[in-house]
């Protein structure tokens, strides 16, 4: 009898982590935006173990032939998830993936694609190279138990800007920079959707970590110039006309001039992070937390300019 | 054999000592305050800053700093007691950091407030202690997260020759205050500010800053320690108007000065 209610034991614990490594649910929902075209809408909010890091816009194009997938979220779980997503709706092969950019949120589902090219702008690869390591570890430490197993897979394929045909579909890859120093937009020419990762946010406050707010601003002019008819924005619901550019032009262009002019009053850091944040970004999602962080990003650099340099005197 | 025994003197009197000092802490425990901050180390920062000195928890003492450090090289924090009276010496400690103690600052003829940015090496309390002339530790703080390892990390200038020929060059810039009463000086100085715990790199940072008015007479004293961020970048409030000069050293004896004029 004791012997029997040992093994039993025993025989639940060997069972145990069967039922509790389970991977984390993203509950993705595609939404069709086009013909062929899907979303997979994120959270507007920031890195959790609540959210598993899903705060990202996904999307893929269902072509003739295959489909195309832009961005593969923040987690080995994220990528299986959006591929048993996309074979839901087809049958068809995933033949291509685009990577936008070089943040954790939008590449660390590379590992569900064995085999599929994973295209990049040069510039994107390299920054992954660098400080892929560092962008995984600082993930898991914000998403937790999501990103169970998620490793770095870097691109294959070397993204050039231009026309491609591919699935039967006619893709034109628009490089730009700002956002990082390598943003790859992705325009269907078929639906005239424009995935623009990350140059442009919706309803939720841009992030800086790696921002160039000139280049940036001049980008966001050549996007008004695309012939778009619907906008897939890094993060936030999709558009279908301007006011997406124009939200993240505001606030870059208020960013720059209220840290310009804190930097010119002789305001230190701690100080500039008090600041009153005008009333119509209010209503944007994250801001103060995104808010702060870009002041620990671009201030330095503003801050410089205001303090110049004593020439060198013989030390007494 | 002579060696041996006076090593073993030695050891005998060093546990006495070590005994008499226990006897000494059961007759008079020096308990510390409780800390509003709850954090692990309290008792070893008191035992280390504030023991057997009087210390109470002041809401007077602000410490500004973000809630995430985004940049764990480059934390930003601003220390400030205005409204205490008579503040002689300003401490700065990070708690959980592997190097305690961030700067001390003498605001001689300053107002008790300084802002700098630090290296962190995982999330802690701050703490700002302001010691007025009665030798009483005014003392406030706040938590920061952090996901860390900024004290261990090498400095830029570690793997970049560029600052040997730019070590301890001085920029800054005054801002008069609007009443004209007081001047803001901030000031950036070029040094790697090894900490000594990144692998195979020796501790090397400026220890020493003084600031004092075109007569030469003081205005502020900055003792800093290896967690002040790389290049560092400083504000001050300083009493009165005029050119400041400013002068000091690192841990190996290069010294730095120069006037910043209004």
């Amino acid at each position: 009898m004791k012997r029997c209610s040992l093994s039993a034991a025993l025989l639940a614990v060997l069972a145990l982590p069967a039922f509790t490594v389970q991977a984390y649910d993203y509950q993705l929902k595609p939404q069709a935006i086009a013909d062929g075209v899907q979303v997979l809408v994120g959270r507007t909010e920031n890195f959790s173990r609540e959210n598993g890091g899903n705060i990202v816009n996904t999307g893929f194009i269902i072509g003739r032939d295959g489909v195309i997938v832009i961005d593969t979220g923040p987690s080995k779980a994220y990528g299986e998830q959006q591929r048993a997503t996309i074979a839901k709706l087809s049958k068809l092969p995933v033949v291509q993936i685009y990577l936008t950019h070089a943040h954790p949120d939008h590449v660390l589902g590379n590992q569900a694609y064995a085999g599929v090219p994973i295209a990049a702008l040069p510039g994107t690869t390299r920054a992954l190279t660098i400080n892929g390591d560092a962008l995984l570890s600082n993930l898991y430490r914000l998403a937790g138990d999501a990103m169970l197993g998620t490793e770095l897979r870097l691109p294959t394929v070397e993204a050039k800007s231009g026309e491609v045909s591919i699935a039967g579909r006619r893709l034109r890859l628009i490089p730009g920079l700002g956002h990082t120093d390598a943003d790859l937009m992705v325009f269907d020419e078929a639906t005239q959707t424009l995935f623009t990762g990350d140059l442009v946010f919706f309803q939720r406050t841009l992030t800086t970590p790696n921002a160039d707010i000139p280049h940036w601003l001049a980008t966001l002019d050549a996007i008004d110039a695309i012939d778009f008819k619907v906008m897939v924005p890094g993060h936030g619901p999709v558009l279908r006309d301007h006011a997406g550019i124009a939200q993240t032009r505001d606030y870059l262009k208020w960013l720059r001039d209220s840290l310009q002019g804190a930097a010119r009053r002789g305001l230190d850091m701690p100080e500039v992070l008090q600041l009153a944040i005008p009333e119509r970004f209010q209503r944007l999602a994250v801001l103060h937390t995104e808010y702060e962080r870009s002041v620990a990003h671009l201030y330095p650099a503003y801050e410089l300019e205001t303090l110049p340099t004593v020439p060198k005197s013989r030390p007494q | 054999m002579t060696a041996m025994g006076s090593l073993r003197i030695a050891v005998f009197v060093l546990g006495q000592a070590g005994l008499a000092s226990a006897a000494l802490a059961l007759e008079r425990p020096a308990e510390p305050p409780a800390d509003p901050l709850k954090s692990p180390a309290w008792g070893t920062i008191y035992g280390r800053y504030f023991k057997d000195q009087k210390v109470v928890f002041d809401d007077r003492v602000k410490v500004i700093a973000p809630a995430n450090a985004e940049n764990p090289l480059d934390v930003p924090v601003q220390v400030s007691a205005d409204g205490l009276d008579g503040v002689e010496e300003m401490v700065v400690v990070a708690d959980l950091n592997p190097i305690q103690k961030i700067v001390s600052y003498e605001p001689l003829r300053a107002l008790p407030s300084l802002a700098f940015r630090f290296k962190v090496e995982q999330s802690t309390p701050i703490r700002a202690a302001a010691r007025t002339h009665d030798g009483v530790w005014h003392l406030g703080g706040v938590w920061l997260s952090a996901a860390g390892g900024g004290c261990t990390t090498p400095s830029y200038a570690s793997g970049d020759a560029v600052w040997q020929t730019r070590l301890n060059e001085v920029s800054g810039r005054l801002w008069p205050s609007a009443d004209a009463k007081t001047q803001r000086l901030r000031l950036r100085l070029i040094h790697p500010m090894d900490t000594g715990l990144a692998n195979g790199i020796p501790a090397f940072y400026i220890d020493r800053i003084l600031l004092s008015d075109a007569k030469g007479e003081a205005l502020a004293r900055v003792h800093s320690y290896e967690p002040i961020s790389e290049n560092p970048v400083f504000s001050f409030d300083l009493k009165g108007s005029g050119p400041v000069r400013v002068s000091g050293g690192d841990i190996q004896g290069n010294k730095f000065s120069a006037e910043i004029k209004p």
